[in-house]
């Protein structure tokens, strides 16, 4: 085979390979749209973060606009501390209250964050002062069950 | 009955002591296939060359083979996950699987059959024919001539081909599930995309072929290379190359698996 068609075959084939990546991280892996260079953290206190986990998305209005980068227990406090890494775009007022929602019955579990009217705007490194812990199952049948017991006796 | 078991035990060591010598030299020759490979990446037109035979012919099959596998991922999964209710997850579970597994471990499966087995063949013949002692009578070094260029050739491609095959899966999968079934197609691409992570995902699958790449292609030109200089010595090895290199790519795939992704999500 002639040279020249040769090394057009291979350019072809490491473009192809070259582009081939480019799809798998722009169109599946989404690298554009979430870009952690550009981003601000704040951590804040959960009582109990259930089945939460690194990498969980941090959704306002059903739109992600961070995620969950770091998950510690402090010793101070005796709860979890949860770093969450903030697209740049979006700021959220210092009151903003952040719980830990589920996605459907059996989905993932995420962060939800619901605004508050605060004028000022959460910085780099603050600190969410208004949380919610995850709904633990048995808790929740437990309490039930305590209010019916409840009940049952001022009868 | 005694010289039995004595001539048995003795069998078993000479075994062990055979292969272990086996994989020493097969180091010390990977070794020297890397020390001697200054030739072939500057005079570059001799990777280019097998570039074309290993990388550009291996096209093919990796096209199809990725674009069924992506299909049928996407039939089962969706079957499965209908009884759910979240067949828009099926998006999810073609990309995750091909990219973290299947895109890397089958492609580089088929290219140890397609490639892999071609340069030990042919390396092997050349052995036979005595090409190779000749250009060592007129001082060219066989390894740095033969050996290098198709070792780096290999390694370059089984990047792309893993990537290829991964992309024309995911394609394959939006074809079944989204065309001809009917699932949502935002719902599609934007669960894999908020489910398939950059750094854990792709660059772990990059990885991970490029392991392969590596592997495959170290034991195919080592087969070539070492092999009996006969008709029935060079097929031995072609086959001992693929068997090898399967084996080798199923089991480093547990590893680095055990690697990346312990411990994450």
């Amino acid at each position: 085979m002639q040279r020249t068609t040769m090394d057009l075959w291979v350019g072809l084939f490491v473009v192809t390979g070259i582009v081939a990546l480019m799809i798998l991280s722009l169109k599946v892996g989404n690298l554009n749209v979430y870009n952690p260079s550009q981003s601000y953290t704040i951590t804040g206190n959960f009582e109990n973060i259930g089945g939460l986990k690194v990498r969980a998305p941090v959704k306002s209005a059903g739109v992600v606009v961070g995620r969950v980068t770091d998950i510690q227990f402090s010793t101070e406090t005796y709860d979890a501390v949860v770093t969450l890494s903030m697209d740049s775009r979006f700021s959220f007022p210092k009151d903003t209250f952040a719980s830990i929602l589920t996605s459907g019955l059996l989905g993932e579990q995420y962060i939800g964050l619901a605004a508050g009217g605060d004028e000022v705007k959460l910085q780099h490194g603050d600190k969410l002062m208004k949380t919610n812990s995850a709904m633990v199952l048995e808790e929740l049948i437990g309490r039930f069950l305590f209010n019916k017991a409840a009940e049952d006796d001022s009868l | 009955m005694f010289k039995h078991i004595v001539s048995g035990i003795q069998n078993i060591g000479h075994r062990v002591i055979e292969s272990v010598w086996r994989l020493g030299v097969a180091t010390r020759f990977f070794l020297l296939v890397l020390l001697k490979s200054g030739t072939s990446l500057r005079r570059f037109g001799l990777v280019i060359r097998e570039l074309y035979f290993t990388g550009v012919l291996s096209l093919i099959i990796i096209v199809v083979s990725g674009l069924f596998v992506g299909m049928v991922l996407g039939l089962q999964g969706y079957e499965t996950l209908q009884k759910y209710g979240s067949e828009s997850a099926v998006g999810t579970l073609v990309a995750l699987s091909l990219v973290r597994e299947l895109g890397p471990v089958v492609a580089a499966l088929l290219f140890a059959s397609r490639a892999g087995s071609a340069i030990t063949a042919e390396i092997g013949l050349m052995k036979a024919t005595e090409q190779l002692a000749a250009m060592g009578m007129m001082a060219v070094d066989p390894i740095a001539r033969v050996v290098a260029p198709r070792f780096w050739a290999g390694v370059i491609s089984m990047p792309f081909l893993a990537a290829i095959f991964s992309v024309m899966g995911v394609f394959g999968g939006y074809l079944v599930t989204v065309v001809f079934i009917g699932v949502d197609e935002g719902s599609y691409w934007s669960q894999m995309q908020s489910a398939v992570d950059f750094r854990f995902d792709i660059v772990n699958g990059f990885i991970k072929s490029c392991f392969f790449g590596v592997a495959v292609t170290a034991i195919a030109v080592f087969e070539g290379y070492d092999a009996p200089p006969t008709a029935e010595g060079v097929s031995g090895a072609t086959t001992r190359t693929v068997v090898t290199s399967s084996l080798v790519i199923l089991g480093l795939d547990f590893i680095l698996t055990a690697f990346m992704f312990r411990g994450v999500s």
